[in-house]
């Protein structure tokens, strides 16, 4: 059985032929694998959000809904994160923007290189994540066509598997009951830690996380719960206003 | 919160998430191109992050507490030192809290 993408249309057509060669370079065949192994691993920590979307009283369908709609991992789980900590709406939506606008970033460096229009903009637009771009990014030496390759198999790749392991993570979580007695409150905030671990590249970025737990800690009773979270950004500014 | 407002959390975060998106597409390279909103803009994620490791792990409505969700997080520190994968530092996190909060 051999396979060969091709890209038709928005999307990639695996296309299964008996018999007849459809012959797949190797370039290609290492960018599939590259994506695919990513989208895999990646999709399926979207247990972990389907369980705190439950846990912090969102529903079933409303925690699938989110891995459909919003697709953006880290801004997920922030939405859901505030909302479990008691803080308001406009804090949830709020922490989850500012959260996504690395994908602003993510998409200006995409679009010269998918030089997407019309609805195909739109899909490629709402797969821009840190995984799709990040595969993308480093198939730069394989050419412009495997970044492209890269980008819409790992987008594709993580959406199906993540949504599949957010409606099973909802579905467990929904089962168990307590949060706390299964120990999914706990599981959120080692979701964050988890989320932030592989960010730490420097001691100048460690400094900035602790910096910002210490000044998380500080303005928590400062302020109505969920805002301590949005005010933190004030240290990334702090941190970023001069060159370094 | 009421269910409907937490429609409207879904809602709204879904729509601006994809917004947010999106603009990359449509505006052009060079409004995002200055440095210093670029170096800001790396470090919002990390900064954020933090904070919802401190709102979910050690504050109860606006107080900041020590509870059976420290256990699991020290855990989970441990296992990402250890280089575990994340679905493990995130299980390992869960049992050990459950534990606690149970031995409690």
């Amino acid at each position: 059985m051999r396979y060969a993408l091709l890209r038709e249309g928005a999307s990639y057509q695996l296309i299964i032929r008996f018999g007849k060669t459809v012959r797949m370079s190797n370039l290609t065949r290492s960018t599939v694998r590259d994506s695919l192994s990513v989208a895999l691993t990646v999709g399926t920590y979207g247990v972990a959000f389907g369980a705190a979307s439950v846990a912090a009283g969102f529903s079933v369908l409303q925690s699938c809904l989110f891995s459909l709609l919003t697709f953006t991992g880290a801004s997920q789980f922030a939405a859901v994160g505030v909302v479990a900590s008691g803080g308001a709406a406009a804090g949830a939506v709020a922490a989850a923007a500012l959260l996504g606008t690395r994908n602003t970033l993510y998409g200006i460096q995409m679009a010269p290189i998918l030089k997407v229009k019309g609805v195909r903009r739109v899909l490629a637009a709402q797969i821009t994540i840190d995984e799709s771009t990040g595969v993308a990014l480093s198939q730069a030496r394989r050419g412009v066509d495997a970044m492209r390759h890269g980008f819409w198999i790992t987008g594709t790749g993580v959406f199906i598997f993540w949504n599949i392991f957010t409606l099973l993570g909802a579905v467990g979580a929904k089962a168990l009951g307590n949060p706390a007695s299964w120990g999914l409150d706990a599981a959120v905030p080692a979701a964050f830690l988890g989320l932030l671990w592989p960010r730490l590249q420097s001691n100048f970025l460690r400094v900035v996380a602790v910096a910002s737990m210490v000044f998380a800690v500080l303005v928590t009773p400062l302020m109505p719960a969920g805002l301590p979270i949005i005010t933190t950004v004030v240290v990334a500014v702090i941190f970023g206003w001069k060159s370094r | 919160m009421s269910t409907t407002t937490m429609w409207i959390v879904l809602g709204a975060t879904s729509a601006l998430c994809f917004v947010i998106k999106l603009l990359g597409y449509l505006i052009p390279e060079r409004w995002l191109a200055n440095a210093r909103l670029q170096r800001i803009n790396a470090l919002i994620p990390i900064s954020l992050l933090s904070a919802l490791v401190i709102a979910e792990g050690f504050v109860q409505k606006t107080h900041v507490v020590i509870d059976h969700r420290l256990a699991g997080l020290g855990v989970a520190l441990v296992a990402l030192l250890a280089k575990a994968p994340f679905p493990v530092v995130v299980v390992a996190a869960a049992a050990t809290s459950a534990l606690v909060y149970h031995l409690h």
